[in-house]
């Protein structure tokens, strides 16, 4: 069992879901703080869902306020490179370009690439913590070899 | 002594025994666990993951999500953290503006942190003057050394004159400094010169290592050194007096803000026991304070004598102070809205229309006020204008005194202000603000006077406009001339100085002109704040006009020779915003203090000390004005002024033209007054001279920030 969760865990780090970050909160897990992970990650999702609200809302009224989005996408990055979504960041990162440049139907399509990385990215968590906390506490601590 | 090495900060305690006071609090701690840090994002995410981090290096964590509640906190429980840790972007207020703040206001290091390392952002943190800068995702390392910026700040400001040496490192440092320092005497100047320069430069490499040696020491050698520095940690700071203030002021402006450098300062200021360290990092707030004010021209620094321009030199060190002290009282809301409104109004002279019609003053008061203060000598009465609309009489005593003593709104309003088009700049933003936060505050042209906060609403929109004159205070001191000339039409000692606050209250339209130049020069503003707190003690409700109001300022000030003839004043009613203005006075010492960590302290002071040159004129002025001041206000004037000979001054400032001179330094003191007078309406208790700028004094519980 805690061998399956470690490879699942491995798998997020190898397909670049997950980077160093994530590891750096896992070492802040210790038996006085044993869910921390799951509990930041947790506390992530939700705060990312409304941000991704706010964008949506924002895309949808068609008068592209470059500067909002921007704004809201900082906060965004911000939240997703400190648990260390990878893949979700970098989407991140690509959508204030476009909105930099002005280009909406780029900022359109990346923020469509962006949300389904944070499902994918909520759901391989969700499946993750969950193994996790069947396996033991212990595991998760683990830094991944 | 805390070994750095050990782990992720866990360690035993960092092995250090020593004790570490904290701000008055006996705070036994094992250095650097322990350390008391406040945490500010508005990402929970972030939040949370911080706090753990902290945790984790056995830190002491406060968590905050905005930047209003943290800053709240900090000024309820001065001395309750030792670092504070800030995102840049965050909703309710920029984190720069934070950065500001508790660096002015708490003295604390702040690091700031951002997903955004772009250099251009990364930057602004620097020369706001955050101690650092950490990209996100933070780390967990990155968090592990940041005592060391707090051992850096105590380090720095230990401006123990004597050099006691208890830190070998700072001992040396400075005796270097004050051989290199004011010092500079004899040899030739060459020869000198080049001691100094070895000396400062000597200076900062023996602090900078000392600070590496300091680090290193503990690093390595353990217990002893550690004891050694955890000790050094505790030597008193600097106490930056309104005289002291003044001196800075003074050197700076003679040097140009933009070429001061610490160690110039420091020759000039010539005061024994100061480091360049002091100095240093006081010109880096004066600066902040400056830029804050004026917005982006370096310029602006002159603005901010300026603001106290208006004061001419006497007013200048003080009235930097008060008008520093006025803002800062303002922000904390003390300052009515009223008064800031109205005193932005009436300094912004400028765009005060739009500042009017925000405040709901008369827009073409402000205008005119504005424009008085703007030292444009064209408005003819700016403080008519102003006062026209005020509903109130020339006499609007209460004019903004105390805009100087915006509540809370000010630094927001500052913010604003400062992109308005101010002619005077940084005066008229701050006109404006106050203007704004005085929103239905008639503001009258006096507002530029300090704002008695509690008292009737400035109009004077010159306090407000003080403001805006620290800012332009060396421009516009030639300004005040010819505003003066306004003023004095005004029959409302619409003081075109911001620093109305206590001039403008003086309605008397007569003196004001001479005097409103100087009110306007009166960039103290945050003077009024100063002044509220003391006003707010004294208030001794002036029947006269402004000038009593300045006169009881003067009195209630204990400290504040300053004497200045409320004669201009005498016609205003402003009993009340001299009533502020005493209290300011009263304040004065904290107000300067409170000025001092406001920017606007900068700006009255350079104000104050236009105003003293002016006044030179005034001297008679004051003279009378002393003895016409019943309340004994006057006196309070002086002290303000005096920061050294600026009480002399003053007096001079009284001229028979109408106070307008003195009105300025009155103001000046008068603002300080009304500063604390404001801030004691507020319900913030100055503190007794408190000449640290600490604002422990005042309780903050109304600051809306």
């Amino acid at each position: 069992m805690q061998r399956q969760v470690a490879l699942i865990k491995q798998s997020l780090f190898d397909q670049g879901y997950l980077d160093e970050q994530f590891m750096e909160l896992e070492e802040l897990q210790d038996d006085a703080n044993p869910n921390f992970v799951e509990e930041v990650a947790t506390l992530y999702f939700k705060d990312s869902a409304r941000l991704i609200n706010n964008i949506e809302q924002a895309l949808e009224r068609g008068s592209f306020d470059f500067n909002r989005l921007d704004n809201y996408m900082h906060q965004f990055k911000g939240s997703s490179t400190s648990i260390g979504a990878s893949k979700v960041k970098t989407e991140c990162t690509m959508f204030r370009e476009y909105c930099r440049a002005g280009n909406a139907e780029g900022c359109l399509r990346t923020f469509k690439q962006l949300k389904k990385e944070h499902a994918t990215l909520r759901k391989k968590l969700e499946q993750y913590f969950q193994l996790a906390r069947q396996a033991g506490p212990k595991e998760i601590a683990r830094r991944p070899k | 002594m805390m070994n750095p090495s050990q782990g992720r900060g866990l360690g035993s305690g960092g092995g250090t025994s020593s004790c570490r006071k904290q701000g008055g609090e006996a705070v036994v701690e094992m250095f650097p666990s322990g350390l008391r840090v406040l945490v500010v994002d508005d990402d929970p995410t972030c939040l949370m993951i911080l706090e753990r981090m902290l945790r984790t290096c056995l830190y002491e964590v406060t968590k905050c999500n905005r930047a209003e509640m943290a800053l709240s906190l900090l000024r309820k429980n001065k001395h309750g953290f030792d670092i504070v840790i800030s995102d840049v972007h965050m909703p309710d207020m920029d984190g720069f503006k934070l950065l500001e703040h508790v660096g002015l206001e708490m003295d604390l290091p702040v690091i700031m942190m951002s997903a955004d390392d772009s250099k251009s952002v990364v930057l602004k943190g620097v020369t706001h003057g955050a101690v650092d800068y950490l990209i996100k995702p933070v780390r967990m390392e990155a968090l592990k050394n940041i005592w060391q910026h707090v051992v850096r700040k105590r380090r720095s400001e230990w401006s123990v004159p004597e050099h006691s040496g208890s830190i070998e490192e700072s001992g040396q440092q400075q005796q270097q400094q004050q051989r290199g320092g004011p010092g500079v005497s004899g040899g030739e100047d060459a020869v000198d010169d080049n001691a100094s320069s070895v000396n400062n430069e000597g200076n900062n490499n023996n602090w900078r290592s000392s600070s590496n040696n300091s680090r290193k020491r503990k690093e390595e050698e353990g217990e002893e050194q550690g004891d050694e520095d955890a000790s050094n940690l505790k030597k008193p700071r600097v106490v930056w007096s309104v005289e002291l203030h003044q001196q800075f002021v003074a050197a700076v402006n003679q040097l140009g803000v933009e070429k001061a450098v610490p160690k110039k300062i420091l020759e000039l200021m010539n005061v024994a026991g100061l480091t360049r360290e002091n100095v240093a990092s006081h010109l880096q707030k004066y600066r902040i304070y400056l830029r804050r004010l004026g917005g982006v021209s370096q310029h602006q620094g002159n603005l901010n004598n300026s603001f106290m321009t208006g004061q001419d030199a006497s007013f200048g060190p003080l009235s930097s102070l008060n008008g520093f002290d006025l803002q800062a009282l303002a922000v904390a809301g003390q300052l009515p809205a009223q008064s800031l409104a109205q005193l932005q109004a009436a300094g912004l002279g400028r765009p005060t229309a739009a500042m009017v019609s925000k405040s709901g003053l008369p827009v073409s008061s402000v205008v005119d006020e504005r424009s008085i203060f703007s030292f444009d000598n064209s408005k003819p009465r700016f403080g008519d204008g102003i006062i026209g609309h005020h509903h109130q009489t020339q006499h609007q005593p209460q004019m903004n005194l105390l805009h100087g003593v915006p509540t809370g709104m000010e630094p927001r309003q500052l913010a604003g202000l400062q992109q308005l088009p101010v002619g005077n700049n940084n005066r008229m933003s701050i006109q404006q603000q106050i203007a704004a936060v005085r929103a239905g505050h008639s503001v009258q042209n006096n507002s530029g006077m300090m704002m008695m906060p509690q008292q009737q609403p400035f109009p004077r929109g010159p306090s407000i406009i003080r403001q805006p004159m620290l800012q332009n205070r060396i421009t516009e001191r030639s300004g005040f001339s010819g505003r003066s000339s306004v003023v004095p039409e005004s029959s409302s000692r619409v003081l075109p100085t911001s620093y109305t606050n206590l001039r403008t209250q003086q309605q008397h339209s007569s003196t004001s002109v001479a005097f409103s130049n100087f009110q306007q020069e009166l960039p103290v503003n945050s003077f009024p704040l100063a002044s509220a707190p003391g006003l707010a003690q004294i208030r001794k409700p002036h029947s006269s006009s402004s000038s009593s109001y300045q006169e009881e300022v003067n009195s209630s000030e204990p400290g504040f020779t300053t004497t200045p003839s409320y004669d201009m004043f005498s016609t205003n009613n402003r009993h009340n915003d001299w009533d502020l203005r005493s209290i300011a006075f009263d304040a004065h010492q904290d107000a300067e203090s409170i000025a001092f960590s406001n920017s606007e302290a900068f700006s009255s002071s350079s104000m104050s000390r236009n105003n003293n040159n002016t006044t030179v004129a005034a001297a008679t002025d004051l003279v009378r004005s002393q003895q016409q001041t019943p309340t004994g206000m006057v006196t309070h004037h002086q002290v303000y002024g005096s920061g050294g000979g600026s009480s002399v001054r003053v007096k001079s400032e009284r001229v028979a033209a109408d106070t307008a001179a003195m009105t300025f330094q009155e103001q000046y003191s008068n603002q300080e007054d009304l500063m604390s007078a404001l801030l004691k309406q507020e319900g913030v208790a100055p503190v007794v001279v408190d000449t640290e700028f600490d604002f422990d004094a005042y309780s903050i519980d109304d600051i809306p920030v």
